[in-house]
């Protein structure tokens, strides 16, 4: 800000700073420190005007004589300049000012935005990191929706529950325990997936989106979405070489269960982009309509209530894979594969860490 | 049920389903991979629709479609045909009605 002179008060609060108070105590130093012989000059307060004008320094300042008059003259043109200049940079300091409190201001509403998503998120215990909060997190982060809630929640739990039975399993097959130990391990990590599908199936009714969208599983996982969870034949190419030792008709069967998988997982996929297609139809269709009552909307959101059975398939498919495995293999062979599942599972979520966390890339 | 009893019977492999059902034109692309042609009935834009529908809920087909039958009998729906599919079974029974040649 410039000063023009040393008396100069720069406006430092809004509200004290006003151009009649500034220009008063700038009169106020004027008259205390030049030094006039014949007389003091008075400025009347009412006189000044804000507008520039040059007759300014023509107003009746009585009982001088003309070389004062000159002298006053210029004086007041220096005033005069001083006062717009003055008015020019204070105005421009106000709108600076308030263009960065705005600023900060706009700000401070993101930030607490941000704190609230972040809060909640981790409060659901759902990864956060990646693609994790987008701008339409907070329909999942901070969904009123009940059903969705305690999916969140008992799925906290779930996970909870299938570390523990994963880390059994290790114990079981590095301890060497009976065949029958193992057949009852091998049953309850069987029930507990089951137990997800279950629980899947109810978060659909309440939320299909939620479900398909995966926000409920950590990023890596997500990358390998299919229609609401894991691609069943992935856990079949993936996890069945670590499976040591199969005899010839297991592996054909297994082969055989690989493709019928496929098949199924493709019959699915194809039935899904048909509903895509159906819905967007009949969304485009009522684009013009404001309503969401029209014919068009209620055609979108029937054809869309099919997902809820889309989501309920693809789990039935997942434990289709499950039960088949377990009778193909012996138990041995699928406490093995459970816990390679398992530790596949927890190798993504860990993957999703790390990939959150790392290290930002040199500018 | 009359019609449906006589339709499901004039085929190998018949399935019912409906115009604006995904899950059914699925099972319609899953028999396609098998390499089987089924008959679609598409019982929406049948005038005996409602009926139909009414006895193949009463045959024990919930959903009530897609409902598939071969060789005249009723498999059930779209849950039936995947188990069969992953179990092999539906594999083998519609081994007499394959057209197309599989790798």
């Amino acid at each position: 800000m410039n000063s023009p002179t040393s008396h100069f008060v720069p406006p430092r609060r809004m509200g004290v700073y006003d151009p009649i108070h500034q220009i008063s105590m700038w009169e106020e130093n004027f008259r205390n420190n030049v030094d006039l012989s014949a007389s003091t000059l008075l400025i009347d307060d009412a006189e000044i005007k804000f507008d520039n004008q040059s007759e300014y320094a023509s107003h009746g300042i009585p009982g001088t004589s003309k070389q004062y008059d000159q002298e006053a003259n210029r004086l007041a043109d220096k005033i005069q300049r001083r006062l717009a200049q003055n008015r020019e940079a204070a105005r421009k300091s106000r709108l600076r000012k308030k263009a960065y409190v705005q600023q900060l201001e706009s700000c401070r509403v993101k930030l607490m935005q941000l704190e609230q998503e972040v809060d909640h998120a981790k409060q659901k215990g759902l990864h956060i990191g990646g693609t994790g909060l987008g701008s339409n997190s907070l329909d999942f982060a901070a969904s009123v929706n009940s059903g969705i809630t305690s999916f969140e929640m008992e799925y906290g739990h779930w996970l909870e529950e299938r570390n523990r039975l994963t880390m059994a399993l290790r114990n079981a097959l590095n301890s060497h325990v009976s065949d029958i130990e193992l057949g009852e391990l091998v049953d309850g990590a069987m029930s507990h997936y089951f137990k997800l599908f279950g629980m899947k199936s109810a978060a659909a009714k309440a939320d299909a989106f939620y479900v398909m969208s995966g926000m409920w599983k950590s990023s890596a996982e997500r990358f390998f979405f299919w229609i609401g969870g894991f691609r069943p034949s992935e856990i079949l190419k993936i996890l069945v070489p670590r499976i040591e030792t199969m005899t010839e008709q297991q592996r054909s069967d297994i082969s055989n269960l690989g493709k019928s998988c496929q098949q199924a997982e493709d019959a699915l996929s194809q039935g899904m982009d048909k509903l895509q297609q159906m819905v967007s139809e009949s969304v485009a269709a009522g684009q013009l309509e404001e309503q969401t009552d029209t014919p068009h909307m209620s055609t979108a959101m029937e054809r869309l209530a099919a997902l809820v059975s889309f989501v309920n398939q693809a789990d039935h498919l997942r434990q289709e894979t499950l039960l088949q495995m377990s009778r193909i293999l012996t138990k041995r062979q699928a406490a093995r594969w459970l816990l390679a599942l398992g530790e596949y599972f927890q190798s993504l979520q860990a993957l999703s860490s790390f990939w959150a966390n790392r290290p930002p890339k040199p500018a | 049920m009359d019609k449906v009893m006589r339709l499901a019977s004039e085929k190998g492999v018949v399935i019912f389903t409906k115009s604006s059902c995904c899950l059914c034109y699925a099972v319609k692309i899953l028999f396609q991979e098998i390499g089987v042609s089924p008959v679609v009935h598409e019982i929406d834009n049948d005038p005996d629709g409602r009926e139909m529908e009414k006895a193949l809920t009463r045959l024990g087909c919930k959903a009530p479609v897609p409902a598939v039958f071969i060789g005249g009998k009723l498999m059930g729906s779209t849950n039936e045909i995947m188990s069969m599919h992953l179990s092999g079974s539906l594999t083998q029974l519609l081994k007499p009605y394959q057209t197309s040649s599989l790798s």
